[in-house]
């Protein structure tokens, strides 16, 4: 007999789950995931270390896609101060104050994706808190993933955070104009560095204030953008075959973005 | 740190176990981390002893599982070694993560009153 209650002796029994323990998590991300595409949009996971440039980036991104076409949300955690500088240049916005947490997670994106409106938005930053790790292992929902790394942060930082670039789709490296003062970064030494954790290696080296880069970076979102829709388009049509052929339910199951 | 929450989605999903099972208390817990995660064993250890005193984790161990990195080639299945071109060196195509990216729940005990 128990002390406590009185039963009989506890039994011990043995349940294997072989779950992954963020799988709500990667419930929610699949909902927020729907809902971009069902609105036509391009969700990008914009992630980099606290003053890489991910705002400027974005702030540049509007002068040459067109701030109409964009939205994004911003984590910070203490200001409202990114989604402040974005909506100054006309990109429709919103900031995600975390608090003590490090990182976005697909709970915080849904909740202010609420009252939100996607209207006449092609692509939707979002702006993750500045942080070269715990950003990397939450789905929210994106496409693709976007490493924003400074040339002055140094070129080893590939190999110093391997689980962030192996998430990436696309690392752009910023802040070119000072490379010049920066005798020590290796431009080609960065990319064989980033070979070794990145497998799929895309990189572009973009200056915002001065504009470098800035028009392959517009061409590999719009790029981007119709892959991606005319993907969503195909699964959609998957689907809905194999609803027809075979009677399953309607479970929106799709692979991309965020794998762990 | 985003142990914590890591840790705070396992006692989330462990606690429905628990209530499936209708048991008293939670023995033992067995997690499988990848080397790749982005998840640190020794801090996760750390948020668990930190964070279990309350609730029906209280007397439950931790054991983690360390899941070494392995890539190979998505199409002819060859291992590619950690720390080279993440390329398969046959067809040139990026190598997919095979193993060492998990995080995974993979095993509760629990004790069940027996009735």
């Amino acid at each position: 007999m128990c002390e406590s209650c009185g039963c009989g002796d506890p039994e011990i029994v043995p349940v294997e789950v072989k779950e992954s323990i963020l799988a709500a998590n990667d419930h929610e991300a699949a909902h927020n995931r729907e809902h971009f595409d069902d609105a036509g949009v391009l969700a990008l996971n914009i992630m980099g270390s606290p003053g890489s440039g991910k705002t400027a980036l974005l702030e540049a991104t509007a002068a040459c896609v067109g701030a109409e076409r964009l939205a994004a949300v911003s984590g910070d955690l203490a200001t409202e101060r990114d989604a402040e500088r974005l909506g100054r240049v006309g990109i429709r916005s919103r900031a995600i104050t975390t608090g003590q947490s490090c990182h976005l997670d697909a709970r915080l994106i849904h909740r202010s994706l609420h009252g939100f409106s996607l209207d006449g938005v092609e692509i939707f930053f979002i702006e993750n808190v500045g942080n070269l790790v715990c950003p990397a292992i939450y789905d929210l929902g994106q496409a693709a993933n976007v490493v924003v790394i400074s040339v002055t942060e140094g070129h080893d930082k590939p190999l110093k955070y391997p689980v962030m670039f192996r998430k990436a789709d696309l690392v752009v490296l910023s802040k070119v104009d000072l490379l010049p003062h920066l005798p020590d970064f290796d431009v080609p030494t960065f990319v064989e560095y980033l070979g070794l954790v990145m497998p799929a290696v895309a990189w572009l080296p973009v200056s915002a204030t001065r504009g470098d880069g800035m028009q392959d970076w517009a061409d590999w979102l719009h790029a981007l953008r119709r892959t991606h829709s005319d993907q969503t388009r195909v699964e959609h049509a998957l689907h809905h075959d194999h609803d027809h052929d075979h009677g399953r339910g309607h479970d929106h199951g799709h692979g991309h973005g965020g794998d762990a | 740190m985003h142990e914590l929450s890591i840790i705070q989605s396992l006692v989330d999903r462990v606690e429905q176990e628990v209530l499936k099972a209708g048991a008293r208390s939670v023995k033992r817990l067995e997690v499988r981390v990848g080397e790749l995660s982005g998840v640190e064993p020794e801090l996760l250890s750390l948020a668990w002893e930190a964070f279990r005193e309350a609730g029906v984790c209280a007397g439950a161990s931790l054991s983690i599982e360390v899941v070494a990195t392995r890539w190979s080639c998505p199409r002819c299945s060859l291992d590619v070694p950690p720390g080279t071109r993440l390329r398969c060196r046959v067809c040139d195509v990026p190598a997919t993560l095979a193993e060492g990216g998990e995080i995974i729940l993979q095993r509760v005990e629990l004790e069940v009153p027996d009735v």
